[in-house]
């Protein structure tokens, strides 16, 4: 079985977020990157998967970033048996419209059978490239999954609705999933894993094309200008402790 | 091209979601700038019932077996046949479990741009503007499509849903058709819907929750939580990186794919307040936040907040309840 996980960093949500100049993108200089949470639950499902149904896992990205093989590196150690990169002048913030385009391209060349999405990154507007690539290849995708098991030509997922009610599908593969969790925490690659790896490791390169465009175009880009904001309490952990105690009480929360 | 909105609506166990009714009602008054009715479309078997609750200009209910319960594939496939039948202006899609299965493929078949995760829209001498959250809620953005027509994918809670409500003076007319496309030969099949498992306590029935999020470290640090919602009679619940960690059941999780909790007291640890999390805890009567990044968006919901380590403040708090 063949499994493809497209994988892509974000900036660091932790971090400081600065706007550019021109108020329309983020100052993407000042940025860290991580690779998107929902990726790393990707990635651990297609191990999972394999390591059930046999195959192998190609992980695979666009690099806006120009720190894309450390995160192929990493996902080679977690147990992905080959990486591609896909090549061209696609700078940080490049649309998922022209990303899903790229993609789908570069994964149709590698005859699928199952691939293998994040969610969502959360870092985009224009929407989430796991549907679009399904699109383009003609595929049929189910996402906000949080577990996939294969047999027999099928893939048997588990949708997330609100509240903890799930759908079962049951779909013929080839197909795509946009994956919200694996079926048990994403495994830890060690460092020294990695490091060995990275002196190794092939990644195969294969050029990137035309860029879509989004077909829309941000005007302003600014900080949630929030109706209220939270009235801030000073001090340690001590007097913090002391106001909320106090408001635990004058609301007669208090037990016993 | 027509100036009309196309709103889909949802149901899932014979209850229309709330946002269907916050998107009909945004898309009512988009449609009266634009010129145009605002259509909502509902897909289903014998839920004709549902989708007269839906207080559009129109309905157009589409009633097949095939669409008894949510298909990302026999969705896609009507809605893309609509807009091509019926060249709307804007199509509203709800930024959900269901919609976002469909608004970016929808994007790609039916070659229109798409704005996704929209919390506002507005409708400037007749062109759209909508504004995105995005970051995990630290940044919006305000977009234009570069053409006339587009979808958008829209939060939920951006907009009233009464506004969206069948009302006294609004009885749409309702238009039921069949599948205008085959829906024999899907690839994906509906199975089974799966009830969550009931767990030991129930989070939504507590007037006061421990909440705690990836800030926690790791699980050692659990009891540190569980320890303070003993002193207080109550549970700990979490945001999703906790419960998918397995560091708490799946059932006091909080949010979108989580529960809706309407305690009276919130207190938010080490949790940045993701719209995805705030989707569940808004409600809440008095929401307290400890984070130590000072522009974490949790700051913009809550009504109390400090920016210490949780994991000093939590031992610090059970002493003093328990003194
Ligand atoms: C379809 C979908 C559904 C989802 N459903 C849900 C859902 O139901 N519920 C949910 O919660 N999420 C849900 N998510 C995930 C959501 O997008 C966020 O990823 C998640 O809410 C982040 O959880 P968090 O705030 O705990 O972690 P983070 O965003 O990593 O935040 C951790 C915070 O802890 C702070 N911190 C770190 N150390 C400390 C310390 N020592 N003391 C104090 N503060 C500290 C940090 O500053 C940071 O703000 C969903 C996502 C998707 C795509
Ligand atoms: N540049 C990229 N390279 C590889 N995969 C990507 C890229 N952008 C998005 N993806 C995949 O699409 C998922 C959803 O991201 P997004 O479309 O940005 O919401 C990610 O979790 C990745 O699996």
């Amino acid at each position: 079985m063949n499994i493809v996980v497209p994988i892509k960093q974000i900036p660091n949500l932790t971090d400081e977020l600065e706007i550019n100049g021109d108020g329309t993108g983020l100052d993407h200089d000042a940025l860290q990157y991580v690779l998107n949470e929902f990726d790393e639950h990707a990635i651990e499902e297609a191990v999972l998967a394999k390591e059930a149904a046999g195959g192998t896992v190609t992980v695979i990205g666009v690099d806006t970033t120009g720190e894309l093989d450390g995160a192929l590196h990493t996902a080679l150690a977690k147990g992905a048996d080959k990486a591609a990169r896909i090549t061209g002048d696609f700078p940080r913030g490049t649309d998922s419209h022209t990303q899903a385009k790229l993609l789908a391209n570069a994964i149709r060349s590698l005859s699928p059978d199952l691939v293998l999405t994040g969610v969502q990154a959360a870092d985009d507007r224009d929407g989430q490239i796991g549907p679009m690539i399904a699109a383009h290849l003609g595929l049929p995708y189910v996402g906000v999954v949080t577990g996939v098991a294969v047999k027999d030509g099928k893939a048997i997922v588990h949708k997330e609705y609100a509240g903890g009610l799930m759908g079962e599908f049951e779909v013929s593969l080839p197909m795509v999933v946009g994956v919200q969790a694996a079926h048990q925490p994403p495994r830890y690659a060690p460092v020294s894993k990695v490091r060995q790896i990275a002196k190794t490791a092939k990644i195969d390169e294969i050029a990137g094309d035309e860029a879509a465009g989004a077909g829309s175009t941000v005007r302003r880009m600014f900080k949630p200008e929030a109706a209220g904001h939270a009235e801030m309490w000073e001090g340690g952990p001590e007097e913090v402790a002391e106001k909320i105690a106090a408001l635990i009480k004058e609301k007669g929360l208090l037990k016993g | 091209m027509s100036n009309d909105v196309l709103i889909l609506a949802e149901h899932l166990k014979g209850k229309v979601s709330d946002i269907s009714f916050e998107m009909t009602g945004k898309g009512r008054q988009l449609a009266v700038a634009f010129g145009g009715k605002a259509v909502a479309v509902m897909l289903g078997s014998g839920a004709a019932a549902l989708a007269a609750t839906l207080g559009a200009d129109s309905v157009l209910y589409v009633d097949d077996p095939a669409l008894a319960e949510f298909n990302p594939q026999a969705y896609g496939r009507v809605l893309a046949a609509l807009i091509n039948d019926r060249a709307p202006r804007l199509v509203m899609v709800g930024n959900t479990s269901m919609g976002m299965d469909l608004a970016a493929g929808l994007s790609v078949t039916a070659g229109l741009p798409l704005m996704a995760y929209v919390n506002g829209l507005a409708a400037e001498g007749g062109a759209l503007a909508a504004t995105s959250q995005i970051y995990g809620g630290k940044i919006q953005a305000e977009a234009v499509p570069d053409g006339e027509a587009c979808v958008v994918s829209c939060l939920a809670g951006a907009f009233p849903a009464d506004a969206g409500r069948v009302g006294a003076g609004l009885v749409p007319a309702l238009e039921q058709i069949a599948s205008p496309v085959p829906l024999a030969d899907l690839q994906i099949k509906f199975v089974r819907m799966i009830e969550p498992q009931s767990g030991d306590v129930d989070i939504t029935q507590q007037p006061i929750l421990v909440s705690i999020g990836r800030g926690i470290g790791g699980q050692e640090n659990i009891e540190l939580a569980q320890e303070l919602a003993e002193a207080l009679g109550t549970a700990v619940s979490a945001s999703r990186p906790v419960t998918d960690a397995g560091w708490l059941p799946k059932t006091r999780q909080v949010g979108k794919s989580g529960l809706t909790v309407k305690p009276k007291i919130y207190l938010a640890f080490g949790i940045s307040g993701a719209p995805e999390h705030l989707e569940g805890m808004r409600g809440a009567e008095t929401i307290i936040a400890v984070n130590t990044d000072p522009k974490a968006p949790i700051f913009d919901v809550a009504h109390y907040g400090a920016t210490c380590d949780m994991l000093d403040l939590l031992p610090a708090l059970t002493e003093k309840i328990k003194a």
